[in-house]
C-alpha cells in the first residue's frame, strides 16, 4: 500500500519589519481615501442633514431644531420652482448637445485627414482652459451691444438689424445662453469618450457589417452605438451628475438672472446659503440634489457592472 | 455557383507591396487555400476580393464580370473573419439573421433560413445566446452560419482556425471540409499553417512577399515544387537542399533513407554523419551532415519509428541515400528544372 507523506508545513516566520506585515500595511494604505471620504464627502453630508431641520444662519449660529419647516418654506418658493426646472432644462440640454456634437466631431476625428493630430488637440481645448477665463469670453460673445453671435446672425440673414438679441438679459435666451456654454463644455469629454469607444469596436466587426451588406446608416445605428452604449451610459450619467452639482458657468455668466430666470440649483443654494448667510435654507436647497444624484450613481453603478460581463 | 478570378492584382500601402502581380482563378465549387506566412500579403488578397480593400491595380472578375467597383455586398460573397467578427450585442439567431435583415428578407424567410442553417451547423440549441457565451468553436461556427444564410456565391475565410485550440481545430478542420463538400460553394481560404492547407484544399496557391510562388494540387505542390522557396515551406521538416554546380539538389527528409532499406533501384549514396536525433513517437527525426558537400541548413532524415536503428549513433557516418526519382533540381534562380 502506497503512503502518502505530507511534508510538515514550516511556521512562517514572523515578519522583520512592521511594514511587512499585511494587518499593517493594508489599513495604512487605505486610510487615507476613508479619511478623504469621511471627513470631505461624509462629514459635510450629515452637517447639511442636521443644517435643514435647524435654524441655522450666519448672523444666528444656533442649532435650534425647526422640523420640516425649511423644506415647506423652499418647496413654496416660486423661485425654487423654476430653479428645479431650470436645472433639468440645464442638465438635459447641455447633456444631449454636448454629446450629440461630441458623436459627431468624433466620428470626423476617427477619419484620416492632414492636421488630424492639431484638430484633436484643439477640440480639448475647451476643457483645458480654464472656466472663468472662458465664460469672460463667451460674455463677450453674448455682449448685449458687441454680441459677434447678433452679428453673425444679421450677416448671414437670420436676424433683422434693428432686432437686438438681449442674450443674458432675456430670461429663455439666457438659460439657452448658460446651456450652451456648458454644453460646450462637455464637449471635449463626449468627444473623447466616442472616439474611445470607436476604437474599440473590433475592426472584424465592422468589416463583417460591410460585408453583410449594412451601410453607413445601419453600421452606425445598429452595429456601433449598441456596442459602445455602456461606455457612452457612463458618459452620460458622469455628464448629469457633474452638470447637476455645477454653479460656476450660471454663477459666471449670469449670476442666476436676470430675475433668477437662469438660476440653478447649486447656485441657488450658493446664492442663499453662502451669499445671504441663510445657512439651513441653503442645505435645503442642497440636499433636493440627493434623490437625483442616488438615482444616477445607481444607474452608473449597474452600467459599469453590464460592462464588465 | 460561380467563378472568381484576380487577374494581375497589386496593392501598395505607400512604399510597401503588399500583393505583386497576382493573377488567379477559384473555379465553381473548388476549395482554394492561399498558403503563406504571415505578412506575405494572403489576407490583403482575400480583403481585395471581398471589396473590403481596392487593388492598386488589377481586376476581380466574379463570373466572368469585373467587380471592382462593386461594394462588397453586391459581389454575392461571404466572409468568416479570423475572430469570427460576430456581433456581440446581438443573439446567435440575430447574428445569422442580420445579413438577411439588411437585404430586406421577408420575416418568414428569415426565420425559415436562420433555423435551416442553424440546423446545419447544429447550433440550434444556442439560438438565444449571446457570442461571448459560446466556445471559440461555437462561435466559428456561428459565423460560418451567417456566411450560408445568404447563399453566397463564394465564401472567403480568413484563418477562421487560428483561434482554437489544437485539439480542437484538427476536428473543427474536417467538419469545415466536410461542410463545404456539402454545399459545393467556391471557397477561397487564407491560412499559413500547411497542415490546414494541404489537409482542405483542392488546390493551394503558395504567395510570398506579394507574389505568387506556386498553384497546384497539394501533391503538386509538395512532391514538385516549382521553387526553393516552396520547398522549405512545406513539409516538416522542409525539403533537404544542397549545392550542385550553380544550382541545388533537393530531396525530402523521408526520402532520405539508410542505404540497405533502398535495395536494387537506381539510388544516390551520401555518407551521413547523424549529430542528434529526436523521437517523436511515430518517427524519428535525424540532424546531421552530409560528407562532402555543403547544405543550405542541417540535412535531416525522417525515418518511421518501427524502422530499426542498427546501431546508428549520433557522431558516426552512415550509408543513406536517396532515390533518383525523389530527387528534385533547382536552378540559380532557385525555380525548378523538370527533367
Amino acid at each position: 500500500m502506497a503512503t502518502i507523506t505530507t511534508d510538515v508545513i514550516p511556521r512562517r516566520r514572523k515578519p522583520r519589519y512592521l511594514l511587512d506585515r499585511v494587518d499593517v500595511i493594508g489599513p495604512l494604505f487605505i486610510a487615507p481615501a476613508i479619511i478623504y471620504v469621511l471627513v470631505l464627502v461624509a462629514l459635510p453630508f450629515f452637517l447639511a442633514l442636521y443644517y435643514s431641520v435647524s435654524a441655522f444662519t450666519i448672523f444666528d449660529p444656533s442649532y435650534r431644531f425647526v422640523g420640516f419647516s425649511n423644506f415647506l418654506d423652499v418647496m413654496k418658493s416660486e423661485i425654487f420652482r423654476r430653479t428645479l426646472i431650470n436645472t433639468f432644462v440645464f442638465t438635459i440640454g447641455a447633456q444631449v448637445i454636448g454629446l450629440l456634437l461630441g458623436k459627431f466631431a468624433a466620428m470626423l476625428l476617427m477619419k484620416e485627414f492632414p492636421g488630424r493630430g492639431l484638430a484633436r488637440a484643439l477640440v480639448v481645448l475647451p476643457w483645458a482652459v480654464p472656466v472663468s477665463l472662458a465664460t469672460l469670453a463667451w460674455q463677450w460673445m453674448f455682449d448685449s451691444l458687441y454680441s459677434v453671435i447678433n452679428w453673425t446672425l444679421v450677416a448671414v440673414g437670420l436676424l433683422n438689424p434693428e432686432t437686438h438679441l438681449q442674450w443674458l438679459g432675456q430670461q429663455d435666451l439666457a438659460m439657452l445662453a448658460v446651456t450652451v456654454v456648458h454644453a460646450w463644455r462637455l464637449f471635449p469629454f463626449g468627444v473623447v469618450i466616442f472616439i474611445a469607444g470607436f476604437t474599440s469596436v473590433p475592426k472584424d466587426v465592422l468589416d463583417a457589417a460591410t460585408v453583410d451588406g449594412a451601410g453607413f446608416w445601419r453600421r452606425n445605428y445598429q452595429i456601433i452605438l449598441p456596442i459602445i452604449a455602456p461606455i457612452v451610459m457612463i458618459a452620460l450619467i458622469f455628464g448629469t451628475v457633474f452638470t447637476f452639482t455645477d454653479l460656476s458657468v450660471v454663477y459666471l455668466l449670469t449670476k442666476g438672472g436676470p430675475m433668477n430666470g437662469t438660476q440653478v440649483l447649486g447656485s441657488l443654494a450658493f446664492q442663499v446659503g453662502i451669499m445671504s448667510g441663510d445657512v439651513a435654507h441653503g442645505a435645503v436647497i442642497c440636499l433636493f440634489l440627493f434623490p437625483f444624484l442616488l438615482i444616477a450613481v445607481v444607474a452608473l453603478l449597474r452600467a459599469l457592472r453590464r460592462r464588465e460581463i | 455557383m460561380a467563378s472568381v478570378a484576380a487577374s494581375n492584382i497589386t496593392k501598395r500601402f505607400g512604399p510597401v507591396t503588399a500583393v505583386d502581380g497576382i493573377s488567379l482563378t477559384v473555379r465553381d465549387g473548388e476549395f482554394l487555400v492561399l498558403l503563406g506566412p504571415s505578412g506575405c500579403g494572403k489576407t490583403t488578397l482575400l480583403r481585395i476580393i471581398a471589396g473590403l480593400e481596392m487593388p492598386t491595380s488589377g481586376q476581380i472578375l466574379i463570373d466572368g464580370e469585373v467587380v471592382n467597383d462593386a461594394p462588397p455586398r453586391a459581389r454575392g460573397i461571404a466572409m468568416v473573419f479570423q475572430s469570427y467578427g460576430l456581433y456581440p450585442h446581438l443573439t446567435v439567431r440575430n447574428n445569422i439573421a442580420f445579413p438577411l435583415k439588411t437585404q430586406g428578407v421577408a420575416s418568414a424567410e428569415i426565420k425559415r433560413k436562420v433555423a435551416w442553417a442553424a440546423r446545419l451547423l447544429d447550433i440550434d440549441h444556442l439560438s438565444e445566446r449571446r457570442p461571448r457565451q459560446l466556445s471559440g468553436g461555437e462561435r466559428q461556427r456561428v459565423a460560418l452560419a451567417r456566411a450560408l444564410v445568404r447563399e453566397p456565391t463564394v465564401f472567403l475565410l480568413d484563418e477562421p482556425l487560428s483561434n482554437l485550440d489544437a485539439k480542437l481545430r484538427a476536428s473543427a478542420r474536417s467538419e469545415l471540409k466536410q461542410f463545404q463538400q456539402t454545399v459545393r460553394t467556391a471557397t477561397i481560404y487564407v491560412t499559413h499553417d500547411q497542415v490546414e492547407a494541404m489537409g482542405m484544399g483542392d488546390r493551394i496557391a503558395v504567395i510570398d512577399r506579394g507574389k505568387l510562388r506556386q498553384v497546384g494540387t497539394p501533391t503538386e505542390i509538395y512532391e514538385h515544387p516549382a521553387d526553393e522557396f516552396v520547398a522549405s515551406f512545406l513539409g516538416t521538416p522542409p525539403m533537404n537542399l544542397i549545392e550542385r554546380d550553380g544550382g541545388s539538389l533537393g530531396f525530402r527528409p523521408e526520402a532520405f533513407l539508410p542505404r540497405e532499406l533502398l535495395n536494387g533501384s537506381a539510388v544516390m549514396e551520401m555518407p551521413f554523419r547523424v549529430d542528434r536525433m529526436e523521437y517523436l513517437g511515430s518517427e524519428r527525426i535525424l540532424y546531421g551532415t552530409l560528407q562532402g558537400r555543403a547544405a543550405k541548413r542541417e540535412v535531416t532524415a525522417k525515418l518511421p519509428a518501427h524502422v530499426p536503428l542498427n546501431g546508428m549513433s549520433c557522431g558516426a557516418w552512415h550509408e543513406f541515400a536517396v532515390r533518383e526519382s525523389e530527387l528534385r533540381l533547382f536552378d540559380q534562380q532557385g525555380c525548378q528544372v523538370r527533367s
